[in-house]
């Protein structure tokens, strides 16, 4: 399992894997099937991947650890950078078949309806991500501040979910599907977070712990 | 560019509906002669499930009043692109899971504040008034719009039948609901039986259409078989589907959409380019299968002779 993780083959065949649902949805159009709204189609599809893509990113951290396979970290990248291109191909069918590219149109949207706005935070805030996801840009900025910044990560995923949420007429299951998707990979990193505090706490006081029982 | 190339069709790509079901029917002869040398459709349709539309029965026409001379959609868009709730909330999920739904026997109880309350059967609507065919234009809330063939008489007609008592002044149409036929319907988060209702006004407009078909026969499943209402200058979530039940009351009845979120559906809901919705605006709309809001959205969805109606009202109140 290492070492099929490892290899630069399986890199080379998950890259092709994620342009599958590109590939699904410019099919139909190719193969000449009718769909009678093809903009709804591409849209629903884009977004769809592009939170498929951020929960795929943010289950690496955690998978990493639970399975013990450090090699997952190879693919985090790769994956984050779909979402944004997913996120790309989203917010360019809204900017030019629902909006034709009229900026005045797009402000009042955003600044009007809280399902834009959150939806238009999610995308803005992948943008820095993908610009410093290079090697070079993780030396500039050092490790830590990458770190730091990357978290804009959680608050994209949770703007997503939100902006699917309220998208939806009546049938919230989907959008809750993903809500708790989310919700379950951000409260692991909480919950990993809590209990490193605790074992640090706990490995500084022992020693100075230890004296005292001994006197008893 | 592939892309926007092969979504610009016109009228003459429209591929005829019989030829689309003798399309079909040729595949199916084939596939049947390599599986087995003789066997029944009906054989064929256990084996494989239908995803085309079961073929209607042909009604005859005379041409309606009010009729847009507009493109008319295909065929295929209008019974594979479908809002129908208790189906399936995805729009492909009715023409897939309203095929076995079951229509005949059918009846309509007609009831409230009338002189002859009753119930009609299948029969005697088909029977009630000479069947017109009216092309309208068909808005749906969430911004895009088609040009329909509808088959049917105004409501006024069987609502003269049962006449109204002066206390009416609503009418409540409801629609089938049967989980059992309708599993998916209690995942589409609106409460079932879906009910609509107009100002008794409103219902006896002669715009009003109670509609048995559409494209010369009559209608498919995902399309409320076998009676609906069609109201063309409201949105389309307006224009109830597969009705068993028409009430007329005193007071405004509780309808579905306004249930489930007041604030976005209000009881008129008449189209209307100067009120958004919360969510998006109004103003103009896709005409299907088109991938631009080219269209420009018309008052009363350009059913002007309805304005009358609503003389001194404010609209923007009265969403």
């Amino acid at each position: 399992m290492h070492k099929f993780l490892a290899s630069s083959w399986t890199k080379a065949c998950l890259f092709l894997l994620c342009l599958g649902p590109l590939a699904a949805i410019i099919w139909p159009f190719v193969g000449g099937h009718t769909i009678p709204n093809p903009l709804e189609f591409i849209q629903h599809a884009t977004g769809d991947w592009t939170l498929r893509f951020l929960v795929f990113t943010l289950a690496v951290t955690p998978l990493r650890q639970l399975l013990r396979l450090p090699e997952l970290i190879r693919f985090r990248r790769m994956l984050g950078l779909y979402a944004f291109f997913y996120a790309c191909l989203h917010f360019t069918t809204y900017l030019w078949f629902d909006k034709l590219f009229d900026v005045r149109e797009i402000w009042k949207d955003v600044y009007k309806r809280p399902f834009i706005t959150v939806g238009f935070l999610a995308f803005t805030l992948l943008i820095p991500l993908a610009i410093t996801s290079t090697a070079g840009w993780i030396r500039r900025l050092g490790g830590r501040r990458w770190r730091i910044l990357h978290r804009a990560m959680y608050i994209s995923a949770i703007c997503g979910v939100i902006h699917y949420y309220w998208q939806v007429k009546s049938a919230v299951i989907r959008p809750l599907l993903y809500a708790a998707l989310v919700g379950l990979l951000l409260a692991w990193r909480a919950a990993d977070w809590l209990l490193r505090r605790r074992r640090t706490a706990l490995a500084n006081a022992l020693p100075q712990r230890a004296p005292i029982d001994a006197s008893r | 560019m592939l892309l926007r190339k092969s979504m610009r069709l016109t009228s003459a790509d429209v591929t005829p509906k019989s030829v689309y079901l003798d399309r079909r029917k040729f595949l199916r002869g084939i596939g049947l002669a390599s599986v087995a040398a003789v066997a029944g459709k009906s054989l064929f349709e256990l084996v494989i499930p239908q995803q085309s539309v079961l073929a209607g029965t042909k009604l005859t026409t005379i041409k309606g009043p009010f009729s847009t001379d507009e493109k008319i959609n295909s065929f295929n868009d209008v019974t594979h692109y479908n809002n129908f709730y208790e189906f399936g909330v995805d729009k492909d999920q009715p023409a897939k899971n309203a095929q076995k739904f079951v229509t005949s026997p059918w009846t309509v109880s007609v009831g409230g504040e009338v002189k002859n309350s009753r119930k009609f059967t299948m029969d005697e609507i088909l029977k009630l008034a000479p069947l017109e065919e009216r092309i309208y234009r068909h808005r749906c809330v969430e911004g895009w719009s088609i040009v329909v063939p509808w088959i049917g008489f105004s409501f006024s007609a069987l609502a003269k039948l049962v006449e109204p008592t002066p206390k009416a002044r609503y009418v409540a149409f409801e629609s089938y609901y049967d989980p059992g036929q309708m599993p998916l319907g209690k995942y589409a988060g609106i409460q079932l039986p879906y009910v609509e209702g107009l100002r008794l006004d409103e219902a006896m407009h002669p715009l009003t259409l109670l509609c048995v078909g559409m494209y010369g026969e009559t209608l498919p499943n995902q399309d409320g078989a076998p009676v609906r209402l069609v109201v063309p200058w409201k949105y389309g979530f307006k224009s109830a589907k597969s009705l068993v039940r028409i009430r007329f009351v005193k007071d405004q009845p509780p309808t579905t959409w306004n249930l489930a979120n007041s604030h976005e559906y209000g009881f008129y809901s008449n189209v209307n380019p100067d009120v958004d919705h919360p969510r998006w605006s109004q103003a103009r709309e896709r005409r299907l299968p088109g991938l631009f809001k080219s269209h420009k959205t018309l008052m009363f969805n350009g059913y002007d002779q309805v304005a009358s109606l609503y003389a001194g009202m404010d609209l923007r109140k009265n969403y």
